[in-house]
Formats: structure tokens, C-alpha cells, sequence
């Protein structure tokens, strides 16, 4: 009588375990919370097999200087708007004298704690690159960004072995942080230029964080604060996936 | 039915794998339909090519939501000093904008994982059970025609045979079974992949097949019409044929 080596059933468990066990190097990092909400739950299930089965350094696709497209400005498009919820009255000051007195703080798990100017971020070496904008809402924009990468600036302020996140902290009252496999992926860039210009308020004036290989709104416009940690930093649910790279 | 190939028995009953993965992808693909739809009335205009937003012009506007051809916008500032230079503009009135993609995204997602990981399974045992070989992919002698002809017209006169309770197929019922499995669902599924910025950094080439991210997304929307096409007429076939019997045939499995 021949003997099936191969059951189904062991077939299907090994193909499972196996799918399982491709997603264990991506459970190394730690995972943000999922609130017990099934979608975030999801979420946490993508960001782990992203991190599992795509090259965590791959470049997003860089455009050509005439593929520059139109660019609409959402979300916050003025944080010194006082008739917004969004107003911020430290920016609103800031803006009066052109940011020359606005500094970026760097603080957290780094052995030199600092805040930068925009001159200071402006003498590291700078990155220049054309990429896609990718919205939640569906739509997409060109634009060629200007600025230096976060991960010489977190290098420069002596980011601790500890790390594990890197916080953003935005005049419109925002709090969104990223792993470190983004913060020192080379795209993910600080800029304060735009199509040549410097950073205009609707785009985010004076620094933005470019992250190219998620969703637009994680490239948080307005930075007030960088704030480097070992624990997940907790806004709460703010019924929003944390990891956007669909 | 005539056209049976004659290696199938004519007792064969749906196997559990098909009916368990059958009714997976109908939840995750409702799910999908409705997350899809959710989504798209955000954003509901469609282009070709890389770029596409509220700027520049659209392929296709669906007046599906109240963001459909909204005006409110702060003056449009040029990028560079040439005559046709592209624009900046900012969003007025976010707060009257359509937006339920913080669950919508999540949930289109999460559907999609099931479709994903339960198509794969279905498509390997489908292989190496030999259900493709024997009851999906038409026979040659099927394809003469003659054979789709005669199907076509018991088709039109709504002649529908009444179901033998397993895989015994028509030319025409192959034929869809086949383009869902092999070409619609992929093409979904790779159109999806192409939207994702963190998935075309790793397979560049995903954006280059399909000529940019707005035509990734225009695809993926005419594939799910395709779809919905097809679950309709899916549907129509079962209620002719006998609804309350076919879904026993492809649940429990037994006689009425």
C-alpha cells in the first residue's frame, strides 16, 4: 500500500508556519498599539509583513525635472489662521520675521540634545529629489523636494542604540512617529525647499518631513519637535492606520 | 448537460476547500466592493498616467459624493515663471470634505489579505488537485463552435440546467470561472499593489507595466466594475437554476 508523504492537511500547516515565520524578523521592531480594534490590528499585520517581505531600503521612483505636476495643498494650509482650530500662536510669531527665530529641537534618546536652525539644517549636505505624492484620498502630485536627510541629523545629535522611534511633533497639533528602517531610509528627507523655492506655509513652511514610501499625510508638514524613543510615544486612537505604506 | 467531459463523475460534489475558499473571497470581496466604493467617493475622479488631482484634469468624473467638483480653493500660485507652470493651490473648507478612509482604507486592506492569502491557497490545491485541470479549464472539443454556439443561444433563451450539485460546468460558465480566477482577481489584486508607494519601491517595474499610478488606479476601478458584472450575473445564473438548492449544493451539500 502506498503511502501519502504529503497530506493536504500537512501541506496547508507547513505553508502557514512558513508564512508565519517570514514574519518574525519584522516583529523585532516593536509594534505600535492596535487599541483592540481589528482594522488597526490589520494595519499592524501589513507593517509587519512589509517589513518582513519588502527591501527596507528600496528607493521610491525618482521623475524628471518636467514631470513636475500641479500640487493642491490640503489639510492645514495656514497654521497662523486664527480663525482655525488649528491656530498656533508660536507660529503665527514665528512667521512674522520670516522663521528666522524658529529652531528645530532634537531631544530624546540622543547623546547631544540640540535645537537647529534653519541656517545650521541648511549647512548639512542636502538632498534633492523629484517624487510622487501619494494622498489617502486618491490622488497624486510631482514635486521635486529639497532638504537634508533625517538620518545624517539624527547621526549628528548622536542617536542612542535604544531607539526604536523617531516622533514628529507639528505646529497644527499633530503627533505621528516612524521606525528607524524609514527615519534612515535615504529618501526620507527634512525639506525646506519645494520646486526651488524655499518651503511655502501651504506646504508646509519652514521644514516638512518627505517620506516617500508611505501614504502623503505621514509627511508631516509644520515640524516643531523631534523627539527620538525607545517607547512608542502614544497619541491615542486617532482612528487613522499608523503605517501607510498602501 | 451534453457538454460534460467524460472523466467527470457525475456525482461529484463541490469539495470543502472550494466551498470554504468560495465563501471567504464572497465576504472579503463585498467587503471590498464596499470599502472600494467608500474610497473612491472621496477622491471620485480618475486619470491616466502617473499624476492626477484636483488641478490638473480628469479622465472620468463621477458625481458620486459631495467632493465631486469642489471649487473652494485659496488663488492658485505657479511653481516656476513660465506661462503653462504648474500650480499650487491650498483646500478651503476641509471640514465639509467627504472622509471615511481612516476605517475605509484599514478595512479595504484588511479584506484584501483575506482575498490575497486565501486566492493563493485556492490557486496552488486548484493545481495540484487537478480541479483546474478537470473542471475549469475548458477542453478543446468545448471550444469548437458549435459547442459555444449551441451554449450561447440555451444562454439567451435562459435555458439554464438546473445544478448537478458539484463542478460539472458548461463552455460558458468555465469561460467566466476562468477569466475571474485568472484575470480579473489578479488584475485587481497587482492594480492594488501598484498604488501602494511602499510596494512599487521594491517592484519598480509595477509602475512602468501599467504606465503610472493614476492608471494603476483608473484599471482598478473598471476591473471591479468587471467584477460586480460578473457577481451579478453570477447571481442571475444561481436564482435560474434553483438558488435555495445551489447554495446547499455550495454549503452543506446535500439535497433540499
Amino acid at each position: 500500500m502506498k503511502k501519502k508523504i504529503i497530506t493536504r492537511r500537512a501541506a496547508i500547516t507547513t505553508g502557514v508556519a512558513a508564512l508565519g515565520a517570514l514574519l518574525i524578523p519584522g516583529c523585532k521592531q516593536p509594534m505600535p498599539p492596535n487599541y483592540g480594534n481589528i482594522l488597526r490590528m490589520g494595519d499592524n499585520f501589513t507593517y509587519a509583513a512589509h517589513r518582513a517581505l519588502l527591501p527596507g531600503q528600496s528607493l521610491a521612483k525618482e521623475y524628471n525635472f518636467s514631470d513636475i505636476s500641479s500640487m493642491p495643498a490640503t489639510g492645514t494650509i495656514n497654521p497662523a489662521d486664527t480663525s482655525k482650530e488649528y491656530f498656533s500662536e508660536s507660529y503665527d510669531q514665528l512667521l512674522r520675521n520670516g522663521f528666522e527665530n524658529w529652531s528645530l529641537p532634537v531631544e530624546g534618546l540622543v547623546a547631544r540634545p540640540a535645537s537647529y536652525s534653519l541656517k545650521k539644517l541648511k549647512t548639512f549636505a542636502a538632498r534633492t529629489q523629484i517624487t510622487r505624492h501619494t494622498c489617502e484620498e486618491g490622488w497624486t502630485a510631482i514635486a521635486e523636494w529639497t532638504g537634508l536627510p533625517l538620518g545624517t541629523l539624527l547621526e549628528h545629535a548622536g542617536i542612542s542604540p535604544k531607539a526604536r522611534w523617531v516622533n514628529f511633533y507639528s505646529f497644527d497639533g499633530w503627533l505621528d512617529c516612524i521606525d528607524l528602517i524609514d527615519a534612515f531610509h535615504p529618501q526620507t528627507i527634512l525639506a525646506y525647499g519645494m520646486n526651488g523655492k524655499n518651503l511655502s506655509i501651504p506646504h508646509g513652511a519652514p521644514l516638512r518631513l518627505r517620506l516617500e514610501k508611505q501614504i502623503g499625510f505621514k509627511s508631516m508638514k509644520y515640524l516643531e519637535r523631534i523627539v527620538v524613543s525607545e517607547e512608542y510615544i502614544d497619541p491615542g486612537d486617532i482612528g487613522w492606520a499608523w503605517y501607510n505604506g498602501i | 448537460m451534453e457538454s460534460q467531459p467524460s472523466n467527470i463523475s457525475e456525482n461529484e460534489k463541490h469539495q470543502p476547500w472550494v466551498k470554504t475558499s468560495h465563501w471567504i473571497i464572497t465576504l472579503s470581496f463585498l467587503l471590498l466592493v464596499f470599502t472600494g466604493i467608500e474610497i473612491l467617493m472621496v477622491h471620485p475622479r480618475l486619470y491616466w498616467g502617473e499624476v492626477g488631482n484636483e488641478l490638473t484634469p480628469a479622465f472620468l468624473e463621477l458625481p458620486i459624493s459631495r467632493n465631486h467638483n469642489r471649487t473652494d480653493w485659496e488663488a492658485e500660485v505657479p511653481f516656476f515663471d513660465s506661462k503653462d507652470s504648474p500650480i499650487s493651490a491650498g483646500r478651503r473648507g476641509e471640514e465639509e470634505m467627504f472622509n471615511q478612509n481612516g476605517w475605509g482604507r484599514s478595512l479595504h486592506f484588511l479584506a484584501a489579505w483575506f482575498l490575497v492569502v486565501t486566492g493563493l491557497v485556492y490557486i496552488i490545491l486548484g493545481l495540484f488537485t487537478g480541479h483546474f485541470q478537470k473542471h475549469i479549464w475548458p477542453k478543446i472539443r468545448e471550444l469548437s463552435p458549435a459547442q459555444l454556439f449551441r451554449d450561447i443561444r440555451e444562454h439567451l433563451k435562459i435555458k439554464i440546467a438546473p445544478p448537478t450539485g458539484g463542478p460539472q460546468y458548461g463552455v460558458l460558465q468555465k469561460i467566466a470561472y476562468m477569466s475571474i480566477i485568472f484575470i480579473s482577481l489578479p488584475m485587481a489584486i497587482i492594480t492594488g499593489f501598484t498604488m501602494s508607494p511602499a510596494i512599487t519601491a521594491a517592484f519598480p517595474f509595477l509602475l512602468e507595466i501599467f504606465g503610472g499610478y493614476q492608471t494603476a488606479r483608473t484599471i482598478h476601478f473598471f476591473t471591479s466594475i468587471g467584477l460586480e458584472i460578473f457577481l451579478i450575473m453570477h447571481i442571475s445564473m444561481i436564482v435560474l437554476s434553483g438558488f435555495k438548492q445551489q447554495v446547499r449544493y455550495m454549503t452543506i451539500g446535500k439535497q433540499p
